[in-house]
């Protein structure tokens, strides 16, 4: 009887363990890293903090054997280059990068895939051919700044643009997007540029040095994320009219425009990248250690915030941090899908 | 105890800090311990080994290069895109940079300014030339670069090879040459070298100019590893190649240096960060890690100098 009973156990056990090894596929025994360059602001903290809980219960699940995270500890393309080449030796299967440079690293990325190594860059995307890329249009993303603010304000008018950090290619990107909306609707003329580094204290200081030097019927400033709360701040302290600053998504921003909405009815709206992000890659990464066809080039969908939906995402999003989603498996195949 | 004369207890400790965290590093990763193994850990090093020797020079001198992140990215930019497709023009541009620190050596001498103001002033002109050079990060590395780092010679890595060239060249220069005695001597006793009739002038012009060699070499292989540059790719070297040299037993007056010791300084450089990833350290925790292993390396210093003080006497 005694047996018996350890019998079944086993049986059920050894059932359960087949069920789980054909289900979960071949991944099981795969080590994940994650490469990234900078964790020194809100986005990326929560963007670690989304891998975080997406790749635990992964592991944990025996998806993925391992998914570690790295992050240099200086923002620097030459130590990422050895971040990843430490990563080559410490055989990692796939590494998934947040890259310093679109270029710096692509002798350490083909020294990774020369290794048979996996690589998916996201966000910041690296051009060695050999790499995945889940890319985002930030062209788009500065594009679409200008069409929301042709229907909004239909008599156009001056603008002042805040740009990020200098001899960044995610700045160049937003800036050429948000040049050629203007080009495109030609009511709208920037007056003025500063950089605020994507950082409010930094956005601040450049909006309130510029500001004495610009006319006074600025209509809206357009942004890249991070600096729209800088910037309120700023033309509040100068005593100005408050233009129709676009958002990017962070609490502080969500927080201010929702005091503004529910003082004077203030409009506007709060595009960015979802930090969750971070966890399509984690999961793209999977599909192509699972052998699966996986096109070399991908798009992030934004994160746009609109009046409407304005309460609700403000509810979800923690203080000091960003609005975010974090994708599921389902998300990555929809998104491998459609760019098929 | 002859042969442990001063100049080789001075590349004891950083030899054997080295060799420490190899060791260590093998420990936790055996997988580093074979060709491939060794040519990933150090590759990245042979760009900051350069600019380390170039910091050297100018620290015989008793100055210091605060722009030499600044400039090794300028001369990588440069390397990236004019060098590639017109190298006439890359060469001149390049030769015409080694003029420039040629005469930042005499304007610092004859002006007597403050080397520190001057090359910080620098750091932002070669800042400035790099982001117009190379606006968004791009460019393509020459392939005589890249097939001379990815090069796979037999028996021992490439990383290796050039180290060892490295300070071989660079002992030869400052230790061996007349020249080198010349710059140590301006250096140590200025006065006394103008006295025996050599000019400081000329010397130190030819520090700068050589300096300004090492680090145009030192972004030339940075791109040949990297494959192509951006305008901030080495911003970090300017402290790398500070600490590189007194890792390795230089010191910041008196034109003490040693060539050996600052390869062997960037070199254990490079590796301390790569140990402190190993360990899997969290990132907050690694830049003050590496601080650290530094001040570890220079207190062993401090006392094996004093222990040299006390066997001088």
């Amino acid at each position: 009887m005694k047996n018996l009973v350890v019998l079944t156990g086993l049986t059920i056990l050894l059932t359960s363990t087949a069920m789980t090894s054909t289900t979960m596929a071949d991944t099981a025994a795969k080590r994940i890293a994650l490469s990234n360059n900078y964790a020194g602001n809100s986005w990326r903290q929560a963007m670690l903090q989304s891998w975080e809980t997406i790749t635990k219960p992964a592991v944990e699940a025996g998806i993925v054997a391992a998914a570690d995270a790295f992050t240099t500890a200086e923002n620097q393309a030459t130590e990422q280059a050895a971040q990843i080449q430490n990563m080559i030796l410490e055989g990692y299967d796939a590494i998934v990068v947040n890259a310093a440079s679109p270029t710096a690293l692509n002798g350490a990325v083909k020294e990774a895939c020369d290794a048979g190594i996996t690589v998916v860059s996201f966000d910041g995307i690296v051009t060695e051919p050999c790499a995945w890329r889940i890319a985002v249009d930030f062209k788009q993303m500065g594009k679409d700044q200008l069409v929301y603010l042709g229907e909004k304000l239909p008599d156009g008018g001056k603008l002042l643009e805040i740009r990020g950090l200098a001899g960044v290619f995610v700045d160049d990107e937003i800036s050429a997007g948000i040049h050629e909306g203007v080009a495109e609707n030609p009511k709208f003329e920037i007056v003025g540029s500063v950089h605020g580094d994507w950082a409010q204290d930094v956005a601040q200081k450049a909006v309130a040095g510029i500001l004495p030097s610009l006319p006074e019927d600025i209509v809206a400033v357009v942004t890249q994320g991070g600096d729209g709360y800088g910037a309120a701040q700023a033309f509040d302290a100068a005593g100005r009219d408050m233009p129709l600053i676009i958002m990017g998504n962070r609490q502080d921003e969500l927080a201010w425009w929702k005091e503004q909405k529910d003082a004077s009815g203030y409009e506007t709206m709060s595009v960015s990248i979802a930090p969750g992000v971070s966890t399509l890659a984690f999961w793209v990464a999977q599909q192509i250690l699972d052998g699966q066809d996986v096109p070399k080039d991908l798009v992030v969908p934004f994160l746009r915030i609109d009046q409407d939906g304005l309460e609700a995402s403000l509810e979800t999003t923690p203080a000091g941090g960003v609005a975010n989603v974090e994708y599921s498996l389902e998300d990555a195949q929809a998104v491998i899908a459609a760019a098929k | 105890m002859n042969w442990l004369s001063a100049d080789r207890l001075r590349l004891v400790v950083p030899a054997l800090s080295l060799a420490v965290l190899l060791a260590a590093v093998f420990w936790i990763q055996p997988r580093a311990m074979s060709y491939t193994g060794l040519n990933l850990l150090f590759n990245l090093a042979v760009p900051i080994a350069l600019a380390t020797i170039a910091q050297m020079l100018i620290m015989t001198v008793n100055d210091l290069d605060l722009s030499m992140g600044t400039f090794v990215s300028f001369t990588a930019c440069v390397t990236a895109t004019f060098l590639q497709s017109n190298p006439l023009l890359g060469v001149l541009i390049l030769a015409g940079c080694v003029g420039v620190y040629a005469v930042l050596g005499v304007v610092i001498y004859l002006r007597n300014l403050p080397s520190i103001v001057v090359t910080l002033g620098m750091s932002f002109v070669w800042g400035g030339l790099a982001v117009l050079l190379l606006p968004a990060p791009g460019g393509v590395a020459p392939d005589w670069i890249r097939a001379v780092m990815v090069s796979k010679p037999p028996f021992v890595p490439m990383a290796i090879i050039a180290s060892v060239l490295i300070a071989a060249v660079a002992h030869w220069i400052v230790i061996r040459s007349a020249f080198g005695v010349v710059i140590r001597g301006v250096g140590g006793n200025e006065r006394s070298v103008t006295r025996a009739g050599w000019s400081v002038l000329r010397a130190r012009a030819s520090a700068y100019a050589l300096a300004g060699v090492f680090a145009v070499l030192a972004g030339m292989c940075l791109v040949g590893l990297t494959t192509s540059a951006d305008a901030n790719i080495a911003l970090r070297y300017t402290l790398l190649s500070i600490a590189g040299v007194i890792l390795g037993g230089g010191e910041f007056v008196g034109g003490r240096v040693s060539p050996i010791g600052a390869v062997i300084g960037a070199l254990t450089l490079t590796l301390a960060a790569s140990f402190l990833s190993f360990l899997k350290i969290s990132p907050d925790w690694q830049i003050g890690a590496q601080g650290a292993i530094l001040i570890v390396v220079l207190a062993l210093r401090l006392v094996l100098n004093r222990h040299e003080g006390r066997t001088a006497r």
